[in-house]
């Protein structure tokens, strides 16, 4: 594909991957080039020999970010991505591991300083749980936060609000109070994806077809002509003339409730 | 280093080493909500904890919540001090994963941009600099040109900090040509007059230098290894700008110098600020000079709309512009790492798409999370009045740094 934007070119991807895969061997897992980026997959108890070999093997010196991902369908749900960067090969370079809520992924604090806030900031948004990081603390929520906001089922309101209260003279917690729902605009296209059903569809016929039922006339008898059939089209069809206006008040009607005076027009 | 305070009347006689002071969150000097709690040994600082988060909004999780169009002014809120850097990585994350072409009008005038940002957002940091070690009168002056810098973005977007202006696909509106003028006799005249009537009194300081040279010494392994970049590995030594080595719309076309430090301390670190305030005024001018007449965005009606004449006139364009306005554009599955060269470094974004109209995930690369993270070794040994000059230096705004 041609390379039509005009987002930053660094050095070309041609053999990184054949090279990196080569050289990584048994830690690979999975490894893609696309949209102009090469993402290596790493099992994730290698992921520390991994890095190790990058940065100091294929000259990757600089940790520039780690990225959290929640993909809750999956049975480890979530990624988390390494973002490397080669100042001597002016390249770069994606490297993840799957991570569970139960399965710590092994620090790179060893191998990159920096790293240090990084982990903490996926452990404090996902949950993620980094072993051998002597610091482990949250960063980014308060403090004495409960839950991991950054994952696909935390509400995007949160659970608690705060303000200053008055009579205790301090900041106080109080359970999320929404004056009016939260309003999530889908602008999906209904034809596209909606999950939900459109209006109207919920009168639709049931999604089986009759299949069971014969739609063949073999039989004479089947057609529905005959005698009967005649004897009855001899028979008056159209329905009787409606009733008069009197004759069809109702004994157990309720009595009108309109008790406003009649106006001109009403007269 | 260590300083015992004999008998205080306080202590009951127990000899004092270290103390632990907070330093934050509402401090000025901690150029934002940042709090820092410090563990000295009488002035000499022996440790110091950054508490970050305090202004975390979650933009993440918002952003994750909007379509990519709708999300594109969270940007403008994260570095309120450059906010057009901060769109820059986003909307070319947005072009790569739709390989989207961008006309040549709409890259320079991006980059004119971008460079102007630069200039606005080194006269809040210098000036806060200077200020933080004891000088008033340079910010003052650098407010001006700050302000002319705010004007100019009014003119061209309409808001003085929120722009908003940089699209998926090229910039929202074309700039007046009397703009295009205005911002030329400003870099020849205004500009160098202010700027370099400024730094004559700071530069050369003798106060100023006795304050910055030789604090927060930081070698060229360091600055790899802690993830620095932007001014901060530039005045280590390594001539690491992502505008020259991986160049971005017509960054290759320009003609410009990296300063780099010599000797990694906070007064490199401000001058490599000062010298790339003239290259921008030097790019903008290769700008205003080379840039082509033509469209300002993209033509590829799935994912730019219609010029509001048009949409009042063709059924097509009313279409367009709807869909884009309410469900908005698709972009493909997949996933990239786009970084720019912000003001204060590598801004990045890492932005990972299902195919459908939101961010499946936008992972902002804040350039302040590692520096900030190094203060702790950096400003080890040095003393308390120290920690100020080092921060100035960092150059930290929390809006980026906590999202």
């Amino acid at each position: 594909m041609t390379v039509l934007h005009s987002a930053p070119r660094f050095a070309p991807n041609d053999g990184v991957l054949d090279a990196l895969s080569g050289a990584l061997g048994p830690f690979l897992v999975a490894s893609k080039e696309e949209h102009g980026e090469i993402v290596l997959t790493i099992a994730r108890d290698q992921i520390e020999n991994a890095l190790r070999l990058l940065r100091d093997d294929h000259g990757y010196q600089q940790l520039m970010e780690m990225a959290g991902v929640d993909y809750p369908s999956r049975a480890e749900r979530f990624e988390v991505v390494y973002m490397l960067l080669s100042v001597t090969k002016n390249h770069r370079l994606m490297v993840k591991v799957n991570a569970a809520e139960n399965t710590p992924v092994p620090t790179v604090t060893t191998l990159w300083p920096n790293a240090g806030w990084l982990e903490r900031e996926v452990f404090d948004m996902y949950g993620v749980i980094f072993s051998g990081n002597p610091d482990l603390r949250r960063i980014l929520t308060d403090y004495g936060f409960e839950g991991h906001p950054f994952r696909k089922d935390f509400p995007l309101t949160g659970y608690v609000e705060l303000r200053y209260s008055e009579e205790d003279k301090r900041v106080v917690y109080e359970p999320v109070k929404l004056a009016q729902d939260l309003r999530q605009f889908d602008f999906m296209s209904p034809w596209e994806g909606a999950d939900y059903v459109l209006p109207g569809d919920e009168k639709a016929a049931p999604a089986q077809p009759p299949v069971g039922e014969k739609k063949t006339t073999d039989k004479k008898a089947d057609t529905g002509a005959g005698e009967a059939a005649d004897s009855k089209a001899a028979e008056k069809v159209s329905a009787p003339a409606p009733a008069k206006e009197g004759d069809r008040a109702e004994k157990d009607a309720p009595a009108g409730t309109n008790s406003r005076p009649a106006k001109e027009d009403d007269k | 280093m260590s300083m015992q305070l004999e008998q205080s009347p306080t202590t009951d006689g127990e000899i004092v080493n270290n103390y632990t002071i907070n330093f934050g969150p509402q401090h000025p000097a901690a150029h934002g909500v940042l709090r820092m709690v410090m563990e000295l040994d009488g002035e000499v600082i022996e440790r110091i904890d950054p508490h970050v988060g305090l202004l975390h909004r979650g933009t993440e999780k918002l952003i994750e919540h909007k379509t990519y169009l709708q999300a594109l002014p969270y940007f403008d809120r994260l570095d309120y001090c450059s906010p057009l850097g901060m769109e820059h990585s986003y909307v070319l994350a947005i072009e790569k994963l739709l390989n989207l072409e961008v006309p040549l009008r709409a890259q320079y005038l991006r980059v004119m941009f971008a460079e102007l940002t630069r200039i606005c957002n080194h006269m809040l940091n210098i000036g806060s600099h200077v200020m933080d070690v004891g000088a008033m009168t340079p910010n003052l002056w650098l407010f001006e040109i700050r302000e002319d810098c705010l004007n100019f973005f009014e003119r061209a977007s309409g808001a003085r900090m929120h722009s908003a202006w940089f699209r998926p696909g090229g910039v929202h509106q074309d700039v007046p040509l009397k703009l295009l003028a205005d911002i030329g006799d400003w870099l020849d005249t205004r500009l160098p007059r202010l700027f370099e009537d400024a730094m004559s009194l700071v530069c050369d300081n003798r106060i100023f230098k006795q304050r910055n040279v030789d604090i927060a010494l930081v070698s060229k392994e360091d600055a790899l290894a802690w993830g620095f970049s932007g001014p901060m590995i530039r005045a280590a030594g390594i001539p690491w700008d992502l505008r020259k080595s991986q160049p971005y719309d017509v960054y290759d076309r320009m003609d410009f110098e990296i300063p780099v430090g010599t000797n990694s301390d906070c007064y490199d670190r401000f001058m490599v600020r000062v010298e790339e305030v003239r290259q921008s005024a030097k790019i903008m001018k290769q700008c205003l000079a080379e840039m082509p007449e033509g469209p300002v965005a993209s033509t590829d009606r799935k994912v730019v709309p219609p010029k509001r004449a048009e949409m009042k006139s063709s059924m097509e364009s009313l279409i367009h512009h709807f869909k884009l306005y309410t469900e908005g554009f698709h972009v493909p599955a997949g996933e990239v790492y786009v970084a720019t060269e912000s003001p204060k470094g590598e801004f990045g974004v890492y932005l990972v798409s299902d195919g459908s109209n939101k961010p499946y995930r936008c992972k902002i690369r804040p350039t302040a999370f590692s520096h900030l993270q190094a203060m702790d070794f950096m400003s080890k040994g040095h003393m308390l009045p120290d920690a100020t000059a080092i921060l100035g230096a960092i150059d930290v705004v929390f809006g980026e740094c906590d999202r």
